[in-house]
């Protein structure tokens, strides 16, 4: 289940949603992102407090990679279910920005799965993040890091 | 054709959609950024290094060397920040 969406969500409510009467779920996990106070600076030394950070997205573009994304999870892992929410617009420190729920009816595929959503979210889906912060307003720069994280996920071409 | 900008490239050209007709002779995703380096400032800012940017066309992310066409919605974007 994908949703792209402004409000905010409770990330306890979906897990129950998700597992509720499913005997055959055995594992059930859970991330959730949300917006720091501080701004993703890396290792220098102003950390400037964020104040707000906006999120735009490619309306359209964005279902279709969401849909994708969960269809290779589901490809490589037995999920018995997962859950993708990603916010749009304006949030707050503290707000919750993302969440992805895999389940699974042992734990293996459920913790693997959620770190292959959340590597390829990174970098995949068709969102850019604006901080806010005293010192003014920027867009986040893609890290190297985020991309690395991906490629890990590549498999060898089948035969 | 329908384009379409995001991020630090909206702010620069300051649209975040317009209708074009390049001419005849730009025929892929590469002329078309440089063509549409030239239609003003903010474009001039926005497509100063095409390196930075990537392309889509009708939602699929595509090299520079992509053939257009006039019906296609072409995309400019920074890589993605999200998640």
């Amino acid at each position: 289940m994908i949703r792209i969406q402004q409000e905010t969500f409770d990330p306890g409510a979906e897990i129950k949603a998700l597992t509720q009467d499913r005997t055959e779920i055995g594992a059930v996990v859970s991330f959730t992102g949300l917006v720091r106070g501080a701004s993703s600076g890396g290792d220098d030394a102003s950390h400037p407090t964020i104040t707000a950070m906006t999120l735009e997205h490619y309306p359209g573009m964005t279902e279709a990679a969401l849909a994708d994304i969960e269809a290779e999870a589901h490809a490589r892992w037995p999920l018995t279910g997962s859950v993708i929410i990603h916010r749009v617009g304006r949030l707050l420190p503290g707000e919750p920005i993302v969440l992805v729920v895999t389940a699974s009816a042992h734990r293996r595929a459920a913790f693997e799965a959620a770190e292959f959503l959340m590597d390829w979210l990174k970098t995949k889906a068709p969102f850019w993040k604006r901080e806010e912060t005293e010192a003014g307003a920027r867009w986040v720069e893609a890290t190297e890091a985020d991309e690395a994280a991906t490629a890990r996920w590549a498999q060898s071409s089948a035969g | 054709m329908k384009l379409l900008y995001f991020s630090w490239v909206r702010e620069r050209i300051g649209l975040a959609e317009e209708t074009k007709r390049p001419p005849p002779e730009v025929t892929t995703v590469g002329a078309l950024m440089a063509w549409l380096a030239e239609q003003g400032e903010g474009y001039a800012a926005a497509f100063a290094d095409p390196a930075l940017l990537k392309v889509a066309i009708n939602q699929k992310i595509v090299p520079p060397t992509t053939p257009i066409a006039d019906e296609d919605e072409v995309a400019f974007f920074p890589p993605f920040t999200g998640g």
